[in-house]
């Protein structure tokens, strides 16, 4: 056993699976401890707000120390971020009307592109453009000019009981507040989903509860396979015969049609996420069925177990101790294969609408169905599928390296 | 000959048995399960009205269109007479429209659509895995982890991660439909360069999951039978390299053929899946649409086609794979 052990740890593939696959599961035990949010609510009032660092204003206005900090650029970045690609394209514009020539306007440096804006632009200059174009290039002056204004503003705060208007404070452009200081600021690494939850939060839980759903499903399909495997092989026969004929029969019969149909009859209000896990262990059988099968019956008539037949141990006895053991690194194989398509099976059940309700966890097929129901691969919203996505990804490939170095470890023809 | 039609006959039975044992399940499973469907469907019928004697008497109209009246194996007869005359019934989600003619117009943009995918990727995949066994070292060391996180991804997430990628961010391709929203299928050019653009999506994210998962397959079997005693011998004999090639590369396939018609069901499976992300005319599209519009009939007669269609395939795999071994019919003239 510990032989064993040590050779399968110095497979390359095993101990890169097995890292990758330990670090997900360390993620998904570890971090609920030190965030113990619920993954379900709806903390934005919004859809897909993206990754970063929410700071609240109030309170940044509020802070109890403000700090003065001169940074040259600081005007040209606040008002490049306000400046939208169609500003400056159409003050360019403007400005080859005006008669400046295409390769002197360079949009991309702010600072020289406000200069010749400031020098040239004059609402008297009609160009020959008609009167709303006239009236556009007014407003687009104006919302520039406020951009460059040097004052700060100003804070004002309604009294309630003589309703005037107080000035609370006065915010200077050069004013800074340390984020620390800042009562709340909210860190969404991975933004928020459609319905306003933290992904981060909601990915690692689904995370979870799609491993448990892969556990519980391969379990239950390696038990069955297993169990009718061994006896099919075993036994031979009718048996073998009547239990061969069921397995060809779902082999063909493809399993993604009787999970939907399954899934279907259920009903959407029944279906939790341990009744998917069940359905999908239950449909999924048939490989382990077949290999196990096969295994057992090249073991059948080792002279071993033919020993163990003449000392009279029950047919029991010897599968458990004679047959069993020799088919152990392989039914751990499948094991890991079915936890892997289960998850998989899980996710794509779920793209149909057919998974686990929505209401008590979240599953990673169900973050992906949110994702593609609301459009976010079309929006450009990356964060709420991608991570789902890779992290389905991470999970399926890191068992299957560790699948194919444990049968390099146990089938000697496969290795380099 | 002979032999080959003993084999031959054999399949076809079991295709039949399989084909009778999928009506079964079709048949059975919403049957058994807990609740009243007509009550659940006369309730979504019946949505906003107030009449009870008309409510009773809708009920009553579907159960006897379901034949829910009368002893089980009637109930099959008729099934089974319905399904053979095409009659699925009527959608709920496109009320008026049969079934029939829903399965009808989306039936065959998920053949085309589908069988050229798997075929072309068992084919590029097969070539690949055997090119790693036979060259190993660097190829094989970049094919191998690729095949392996590629197999492994899920095939919505290919074809979500293509769609971004070629649809959205460098808009090359369209990325929902199987045609131009704004035409009318017909014969033109326009049309057909539309349906085209609308395939390659789909198209490639069905085709490259199944390179990876193919390549790994054959490149196991290449390694195992470029091991195998003959072609040691081959070499002492001193045979050119590209014919043992060849020869090992034709041994290697026979499984793989076998792994395709077993692989089939679990690759359309995965190919329904990535018709829904490209919104795809296809069964797969139909199929959401049918659960989303809790249109029974619809979902029944899609997963029966579905299964009916790899049911056929897998015949006409066996087919091929009994014309091209020379085992099958040395077995079966026995």
């Amino acid at each position: 056993m510990k032989n064993t052990l040590n050779q399968v740890f110095h497979s390359g593939k095993f101990v890169v699976g097995f890292c990758i696959f330990m670090a997900l599961l360390a993620m998904v035990i570890f971090y609920p401890l030190f965030v113990p949010d619920d993954p379900l609510e709806s903390i934005g009032k919004g859809t897909f707000f993206p990754p970063g660092t929410y700071v609240n204003i109030y309170d940044s206005i509020n802070a109890t120390t403000k700090y003065s900090i001169n940074l040259d650029d600081a005007t040209e970045k606040r008002i490049a971020s306000k400046l939208t690609e169609e500003n400056k394209k159409d003050m360019k514009t403007w400005l080859i009307m005006d008669g400046i020539p295409a390769d002197q306007i360079d949009t991309s440096d702010i600072s020289s592109l406000l200069k010749l804006w400031e020098n040239e632009y004059s609402k008297s200059k009609t160009l020959g453009m008609t009167y709303a174009k006239q009236r556009y290039y007014q407003r687009l002056n104006a919302s520039v000019q406020g951009l460059l204004s040097k004052e700060g503003l100003t804070v004002m705060q309604v009294d309630d009981s003589t309703g005037e208007t107080n000035e609370i404070a006065t915010i200077q452009q050069t004013d800074y507040v340390n984020v620390k200081q800042v009562a709340n600021v909210r860190w969404f690494p991975l933004g928020t989903d459609n319905f306003g939850r933290d992904i981060l939060t909601e990915l690692v839980t689904a995370a979870g509860v799609s491993l448990q759903i892969g556990l519980v499903a391969g379990l239950i399909a390696t038990f069955i396979g297993l169990t009718l495997g061994l006896i099919s092989g075993y036994v031979g026969g009718w048996v073998d015969d009547v239990i061969m004929f069921i397995t060809n029969l779902f082999t063909v019969i493809p399993s993604m049609v009787l999970l939907i149909l399954i899934s279907y009859s259920i009903g959407q209000d029944k279906r939790g996420a341990f009744t998917i896990a069940t359905v999908i262990g239950l449909t999924s059988w048939v490989w382990t069925t077949r290999a196990v099968r096969s295994q057992v019956i090249s073991l059948r008539n080792r002279d071993h177990v033919n020993l163990s037949k003449l000392s009279g141990h029950s047919t029991f006895n010897i599968i458990f101790s004679d047959i069993l053991p020799y088919i152990m690194s392989y039914v751990i194989m499948a094991l890991i294969l079915q936890i892997s398509s289960g998850i998989l099976a899980e996710a794509s059940l779920s793209i149909l609408g057919l998974g686990p309700r929505t209401t008590d966890v979240p599953t990673l097929g169900l973050m992906m169905n949110w994702a593609m129901i609301y459009q976010a691969h079309v929006l450009g919203k990356w964060w709420a599928y991608l991570p789902v996505l890779v992290t389905i990804a991470l999970i399926t490939f890191s068992m299957n390296l560790m699948n194919t170095g444990l049968d390099q470890v146990f089938n000697p023809a496969l290795r380099d | 000959m002979k032999g080959y039609r003993k084999y031959f006959l054999n399949k076809l039975v079991w295709l039949f048995v399989t084909a009778v044992f999928a009506f079964l399940l079709n048949f059975i499973l919403p049957r058994l399960m807990p609740g009243d469907p007509v009550a659940a469907i006369t309730a979504r019928i019946a949505q906003g009205m107030s009449n009870s004697t008309g409510m009773k008497e809708t009920y009553e109209q579907y159960q006897r269109s379901f034949g829910l009246d009368k002893p089980m194996l009637t109930q099959f007869a008729l099934y089974i007479k319905n399904v053979f005359s095409g009659n699925f019934g009527t959608s709920f989600s496109q009320f008026p429209r049969p079934v029939s003619d829903i399965l009808s117009s989306s039936i065959w943009w998920t053949i085309c659509l589908q069988f050229p995918a798997i075929i072309i990727g068992w084919l590029i995949g097969n070539t690949l895995g055997a090119l790693a066994a036979y060259l190993k070292k660097g190829f094989d060391k970049v094919i191998m982890p690729i095949s392996i996180f590629v197999s492994n991804f899920p095939a919505f997430g290919m074809a979500v991660i293509l769609m971004v990628i070629f649809g959205v961010k460098l808009r090359w391709f369209p990325t929902s439909g199987g045609y131009g929203f704004d035409l009318i299928p017909d014969f033109s050019w326009k049309f057909i360069w539309s349906v085209i653009v609308h395939y390659q999506l789909p198209f490639w994210s069905i085709v490259i999951i199944a390179i990876g998962g193919q390549a790994i397959g054959m490149r196991s079997m290449s390694i195992y039978e470029l091991n195998a005693d003959y072609v040691k011998y081959s070499r002492f004999m001193g045979i050119k390299d590209n014919k043992i090639v060849g020869y090992v590369f034709r041994n290697a396939m026979l499984p793989q053929i076998t792994g395709l018609a077993l692989s089939i069901g679990t690759m359309v499976g995965g190919a329904l899946i990535a018709e829904i992300v490209f919104s795809y005319p296809g069964l797969g599209y139909t199929l959401l649409n049918a659960v989303m519009g809790q249109d029974y009939p619809l979902i029944s007669a899609v997963t029966l086609i579905i299964t009916l269609m790899v049911l056929i395939a897998n015949f006409a795999i066996e087919m091929i794979y009994g014309l091209i071994d020379p085992r099958i019919k040395a077995a079966q003239s026995d």
